[in-house]
């Protein structure tokens, strides 16, 4: 047993949380009840773990200390004719905790957090909070808002759970493909958000913590493993996107010596996985185009085309059809690309202007191609993307 | 098990005609009978037209009374089902099959007693 400092008991607890409310929502019928155990434990933990040392299964001793207050705390607040308590209170023992049955608590936990009752912003906070652990003014500070806003947004969301009985459970096979895209969705949201700002790198190494355990408790279904493959291969090349100044780089000028060789690695070993398994996606798709693009050699735009091809079939947007256009204009030149790009319905999206502008400054039409800079900067949000638009324009304006 | 209001959205304005109806009162019938079939309907009713209401207040002892609905609204509560089921999934399932069969928006809502 090692002596601990409480930063580190913190790390142990955010690491264990997701199976301790787990297993305790189950055996309590109540999230609220499960939460406050789980903290109760932690209060404990940094009392006893600091002199006495870690114990040797530090998830074991989380859920039956936190059980135990649980109980003390019913039993402190029940009344004798609270049936509902008193049941709970029946049917608990000090019982040892076993690996199979967690793994499906928290599954069950997952699916919760992501039913699709909930709004997505109500998904994503109580997934960070329950299952990643997450303490609420981390979440607030990670989505840019005030403290006690997402305090009432997991408040509101936990009171909808109780109240309109959104299950405990793990969903049936004819809802399951759906509710599965609830979830993959509500992951690769952390993750987006996070690789959105500088300042929230937090989120995508939290992304892809959870992506690691939908993996772990979903290990046949090949999208979790596209979705986390995916999240590896982008944050791989998190540092060479951004320049010393802040600005973007483009992937093409990208330092490749800064790209993160052992993410990059499992990405790829992930990839080759699912596509043995061949029961493409459109996350697992997505993570074959970014192993390509980061393969040594450089990017072979025909592949590329064929796998937006397959996500064309699968999961067909005009969004997709940009992105393939733009794989296109590489392989068979601008002309054909704009030509393609033309013909989508996207005058509301910077990228489309973004991608006719680069277009054709590539095909000499200078003029055009400021005004889609124009249009495309009366659009973006995004200050660094911004940035990146006015020097491009910049760059094309002036011979 | 639990009840669960099942609410009817309806635009307010003039009745579909009677040959567009039909069909639809047809597939909500047919929603209905499988709710009683499976054991899980508790009552369920279509409503008169909101121009159709009546709102009582009471004011200083007495009762005082406004011809029309409470409040005018583009849409309004059309009829309503109650089922008795476990939880919000199972709701949420026939909530989803009258919402097929009638077209319109279906509110489903927990009672609290």
């Amino acid at each position: 047993m090692t002596r601990i400092d409480e930063d580190a008991i913190a790390r142990v607890f955010r690491a264990e949380h997701g199976r301790a409310v787990a297993v305790l929502a189950r055996s309590f019928g109540d999230l609220d009840v499960a939460e406050e155990a789980v903290q109760d434990a932690f209060v404990s933990a940094v009392e006893h773990w600091q002199t006495d040392g870690v114990p040797p299964s530090p998830a074991g001793w989380i859920i039956t200390t936190a059980k135990r207050r649980a109980i003390d705390r019913l039993r402190r607040e029940a009344s004798r004719d609270d049936r509902h308590a008193q049941a709970v209170l029946l049917h608990q023992r000090d019982d040892p905790v076993e690996e199979g049955p967690v793994r499906d608590d928290r599954l069950r936990l997952v699916f919760t957090c992501c039913h699709p009752a909930l709004a997505v912003e109500a998904q994503v906070a109580l997934t960070l909070r329950l299952l990643g652990g997450l303490t609420t003014p981390e979440i607030a500070r990670a989505f840019l808002v005030p403290e006690a806003t997402m305090a009432q947004r997991l408040v509101r969301a936990k009171g909808k759970i109780r109240d309109a009985r959104i299950p405990y459970r793990i969903p049936s096979d004819a809802d399951l493909p759906d509710r599965l895209q609830a979830v993959l969705a509500v992951v690769y949201l952390v993750f987006t958000t996070g690789s959105s700002a500088l300042t929230r790198e937090d989120l995508c190494a939290e992304a892809i913590r959870l992506g690691r355990v939908l993996v772990e408790l979903m290990p046949d279904e090949p999208e979790a493993l596209g979705l986390l493959a995916l999240m590896l291969l982008t944050d791989a090349r998190r540092d060479a996107r951004t320049s010393a100044d802040g600005s973007l780089v483009l992937l093409h000028d990208q330092d490749r010596s800064l790209w993160d060789p052992g993410e990059l690695d499992e990405g790829r070993e992930l990839v080759r996985r699912c596509l043995r398994r061949d029961h493409l996606g459109p996350y697992q798709l997505q993570a074959a185009m970014q192993a390509v693009h980061s393969e040594p050699a450089g990017t072979d735009w025909r592949q590329i085309v064929i796998l937006y091809d397959q996500l064309m079939s699968i999961a067909p947007s005009p969004v997709v059809a940009l992105n393939r256009a733009v794989a296109v204009a590489e392989l068979d030149g601008p002309e054909v690309g704009l030509a393609l790009v033309d013909a989508l319905p996207l005058e509301r999206f910077y990228l489309f202007h973004a991608v006719r502008a680069d277009l054709l400054r590539r095909l000499g039409r200078t003029a055009d191609a400021a005004d889609a800079y124009d249009e495309a900067l009366a659009l973006t949000p995004n200050e660094q993307e911004r940035d990146f638009l006015l020097r491009r324009r910049a760059a094309t304006t002036t011979p | 098990m639990s009840h669960y209001l099942l609410s009817v959205i309806e635009p307010t304005g003039p009745r579909p005609a009677p040959e567009v109806l039909e069909p639809v009162m047809q597939a909500v019938g047919a929603v209905d009978q499988a709710m009683r079939d499976a054991g899980i309907w508790v009552y369920s009713g279509g409503l008169h037209d909101p121009s159709t209401a009546t709102v009582l207040r009471a004011k200083d002892g007495d009762v005082v009374t406004t011809d029309g609905p409470f409040a005018e609204a583009r849409e309004h509560l059309g009829g309503f089902t109650i089922v008795d089921v476990g939880d919000l999934d199972a709701a949420m399932d026939w909530g989803g099959q009258l919402a097929v069969a009638s077209g319109l928006p279906i509110e489903v809502r927990p009672f609290r007693y």
